[in-house]
């Protein structure tokens, strides 16, 4: 009766129409010490199955957290930092252009003249220094007359 | 998402990805190589997890494509792995199993079957997987599934009947 059903379901299998079920039954019976002697080659088929079942992975494997630095951020900082850059050369910028206006016209009028005075004034210092040029022509003029005497001599000697 | 929560949605299928790139790639060393690989990835994209309605079966279906990727890149090197000679090394595990000899004939036999029959009874047979989940993991139809499965155990029962009567007589 037993070994009719076994049959069957043997049948079956090789079909392929096996639930998962009836073939779990099939390997208990092909586990037994004692198989109907004209299936015992099926014996190793099942058994080999049941075996390989408890076959496991032993390597460990090498897991290492990759930290990806996210281009998403470099972006950020590089803008960070392009902001700053404008922001201050502006403020820089502005400071030295700020020189400052005046309201008032005659108050204005009296900065220009005292600024004007200061640069005459040391224009003037300049042009005192260079008055001893005129004393270097006085004595080029008396230089004149070696020529004079040179030209007597060269009488002479003739 | 910390480590420990990665963990605890990858430990309970790890396995089932280093099964299948085992049963793909053959070598055990590989197939770690491949699982570390996967799980790596996942790693990566953890952001991602989140969304995937079905993180086991995506796993799956990344392991099938990255090995057979690997396979094809060894086709096109002509650098096949050489089987033969492969030993593996959880052999006491099966040796715990009596008839050790014909456990590995199945092994064997899966090894020749081509890769389409070799993950669907991977897929079923050893990690019990609905037919329906086959069909998502392995961009397949059900009824495809269906058949390579029947196709793939015929082939085993009939080299093992074959294997087994020559024994006998």
């Amino acid at each position: 009766m037993e070994l009719n059903n076994i049959e069957n379901l043997l049948e079956k299998y090789e079909n392929g129409e096996t639930s998962l079920k009836e073939e779990q039954e099939l390997k208990n019976y092909f586990s037994q010490e004692t198989v109907a002697a004209h299936l015992e080659m099926y014996k190793p088929m099942f058994t080999y199955f049941t075996v390989n079942q408890n076959e496991t992975f032993t390597k460990t494997v090498p897991l290492k957290s990759k930290k990806t630095i996210s281009y998403k951020w470099i972006s950020v900082a590089a803008v960070a930092v392009l902001l700053l850059g404008v922001f201050f050369n502006t403020s820089i910028l502005q400071q030295e252009d700020d020189l400052g206006t005046f309201d008032d016209p005659m108050m204005a009028y009296n900065e220009v003249v005292k600024s004007l005075e200061l640069i005459s004034n040391s224009i003037n210092k300049g042009t005192e220094k260079l008055s001893y040029l005129g004393q270097i022509d006085s004595g080029m003029s008396k230089v004149t007359y070696l020529d004079e005497m040179e030209n007597k001599t060269k009488i002479i000697f003739k | 998402m910390t480590q420990a929560e990665f963990l605890n949605i990858v430990m309970p299928f790890k396995d089932k990805v280093f099964r299948l790139a085992k049963r793909l790639l053959v070598s055990k060393e590989e197939a770690e190589d491949a699982t570390q690989e996967i799980l790596l990835k996942l790693w990566n994209n953890k952001t991602k997890i989140e969304e995937y309605k079905n993180v086991e079966a995506f796993s799956m279906t990344m392991t099938k494509n990255f090995c057979l990727d690997k396979l094809k890149s060894k086709h096109a090197q002509n650098l096949k792995i050489v089987h033969s000679n492969y030993q593996d090394k959880n052999t006491s595990l099966q040796k715990q199993v009596e008839l050790n000899d014909s456990v590995d004939w199945v092994a064997r036999i899966i090894e020749n079957l081509p890769e389409q029959q070799k993950m669907v009874i991977q897929l079923r047979d050893i990690e019990q997987y609905d037919l329906d989940e086959i069909a998502k993991m392995l961009d397949m139809k059900n009824t495809a599934v269906r058949v390579a499965l029947s196709r793939a155990r015929k082939s085993i029962r009939e080299q093992l009947t074959k294997t087994h009567s020559y024994g006998a007589k």
